[in-house]
């Protein structure tokens, strides 16, 4: 690993692009991208903050109280992003896993390894805030609808993937069989998606399902679109340390390291 | 694991075959030269097939020799199903109930519990690895394996699901669903399961595991299949989850062998 690593860092500082793929070869290297990830870093925390606090400005203070649910649906302001990052973050997990595995790029691995704490925890919020909204809205902590159910076995796709990954001690091995894993799980799914939804459809009415689909007006809903873009700029953000302390750990006996340090 | 005479003699017999069927005389090169694709095998349908009867044939005699530890899951099925009467009440009414859910729970866990045994004999005792290197399609050598274990571990279900069914108060006009969706279903659960099967085999106490990975993934089956009986029980029409199963089914056969053959190869090298 160390001759390639050196090798690709001696080509960036020749300058030149020699092709229009070159800003991808060089996101496989260890040494530019943990550089990158360092100076990006600040610009997605500071961004986050600044559109967090936004966000949760306009949907605590700014936004009207919802004239059927009161304040209890400020709550979505949370449950939403969390929702989609949930998701989202399985689905980069995935496609970095597949670029690992199928062009050997070992810091697509590194990715998908730092992703899936995170996404596991997004999944953990969109969870515990649904539960919350259940309560007012339905009278239960815990309720089985589809969106629910199915944020559910999302968490147990994420922990199955980390239990794979922490009962390997090498790393490359690790890698591979849950980059495999992370794949057939992507493809999976849709299929527990829809087969959620389609088995809930079955018996139960379908009001219930219905609480938060409702279109949203726009002093309503322009402090959860600002949220959800903040959610991603603070995943992005969280990712570069993530990223860089994998690398570290992967590169420890790297020579490269020192010249960082 | 003991080595039997029996599974001696028809692993030379696979392994002479698959070397007399390769088109290249060097097996091992071309295996390494197609890393992780399948290297270039065009050794004809005829071959293949006979692989595929040859593994299936060896797996089921070897199966047949250990015949006490194929009825292990099956005991396992109907001990399970007796708890549910012990825990929840004794009344007819009440299990019939839920006669379809606990079928299917003690099935999707009694054939959990024998993917133990589909690959860890073989890679323990170095036979997946000559597979892995005898440059024939590692996917097909795999489904013949699923195939088998399906055929020992799957099908003994489909014919004990509605004995156990009646003692649960299901009625006998529901036999021919329960049968056909537990037949689809397992298909699909030993699909799934053989993935999970080839990506913790090299995991030491991987059975947690195993369970783990591939029970989240299996919950469709689950649904459609529980679905399906309970909608029979109320004579209500099961084309649709019928269907359904049977789509999974066949969607995890044309794709899983593939995913089987990447996991076995990454639990195998190195």
């Amino acid at each position: 690993m160390n001759p390639t690593s050196t090798r690709l860092r001696d080509s960036t500082q020749q300058a030149r692009p020699a092709s229009r793929w070159l800003w991808f070869h060089k996101l496989g290297s260890p040494p530019h991208a943990y550089r990158l990830a360092t100076r990006l870093r600040p610009w997605f925390l500071w961004t986050a903050l600044v559109l967090m606090l936004a966000g949760t400005y306009g949907g605590l203070v700014l936004a009207p109280a919802d004239y059927q649910q009161k304040d209890a649906f400020r709550i979505i302001y949370v449950h939403v992003p969390a929702a989609i990052l949930s998701l989202q973050v399985y689905v980069a997990m995935a496609i970095a896993a597949a670029i690992g595995l199928i062009w050997r790029m070992k810091l697509a691995h590194a990715f998908a390894a730092a992703c899936a704490p995170v996404g596991a925890w997004f999944t953990v919020l969109a969870l515990a805030t649904g539960s919350i909204y259940g309560k007012p809205m339905w009278g239960t902590w815990w309720e089985w609808d589809p969106r629910l159910t199915s944020e559910l076995i999302l968490l147990f796709l994420y922990l199955g993937y980390m239990a794979l990954r922490s009962s390997f001690d090498d790393t490359q091995r690790a890698d591979r069989a849950s980059a495999l894993l992370a794949i057939v799980g992507v493809a999976n799914v849709p299929i527990v998606k829809y087969s959620v939804v389609w088995w809930n459809s079955l018996h139960q009415a379908p009001t219930i399902s219905k609480i938060g689909t409702p279109s949203i007006t726009l002093s309503m809903g322009w402090p959860l679109y600002v949220l959800v873009l903040a959610f991603g700029v603070y995943f992005a953000a969280i990712m570069c340390d993530r990223l860089r302390s994998e690398i570290l750990r992967r590169e420890r006996a790297a020579s490269w390291l020192t010249d960082v340090s | 694991m003991q080595a039997s005479p029996a599974r001696d003699a028809q692993h030379g017999e696979i392994c002479r075959t698959l070397e007399e069927s390769s088109p290249n005389s060097q097996p091992t090169q071309r295996a390494f030269a197609g890393g992780y694709a399948h290297a270039g095998s065009h050794a004809g349908d005829v071959g293949l097939l006979r692989i595929f009867g040859l593994v299936i044939a060896r797996d089921l005699r070897l199966a047949l020799r250990h015949w006490d530890q194929v009825m292990q899951p099956l005991i396992f099925f109907v001990i399970i199903t007796t708890l549910f009467p012990l825990a929840i009440s004794p009344a007819l009414d009440e299990l019939r109930r839920i006669a379809p859910g606990i079928l299917w729970v003690a099935a999707m866990l009694s054939s959990l519990l024998a993917l133990e045994s589909l690959f860890r004999p073989d890679v323990e005792d170095g036979t997946m690895e000559q597979w892995v290197l005898s440059g024939q399609p590692l996917s097909v050598l795999l489904l013949a394996k699923t195939t088998s274990h399906w055929l020992v571990s799957g099908l003994p279900l489909v014919f004990m699901a509605p004995i156990v069914g009646t003692a649960l108060g299901m009625p006998q006009s529901v036999w021919p669903v329960l049968a056909a969706t537990l037949a689809l279903g397992t298909g699909s659960l030993s699909m799934l399961g053989a993935v999970g099967a080839a990506l913790t085999v090299s995991v030491r106490r991987g059975s947690v595991l195993l369970a783990l990975l591939v029970l989240p993934l299996e919950m469709p089956v689950l649904i459609f299949g529980a679905r399906a009986v309970d909608l029979a029980m109320h004579g209500e029409a099961v084309a649709g989850p019928l269907n359904l199963l049977a789509a999974l089914l066949l969607f995890f056969i044309s794709l899983g062998p593939f995913a089987m053959a990447a996991a076995m190869r990454i639990s195998v090298e190195s």
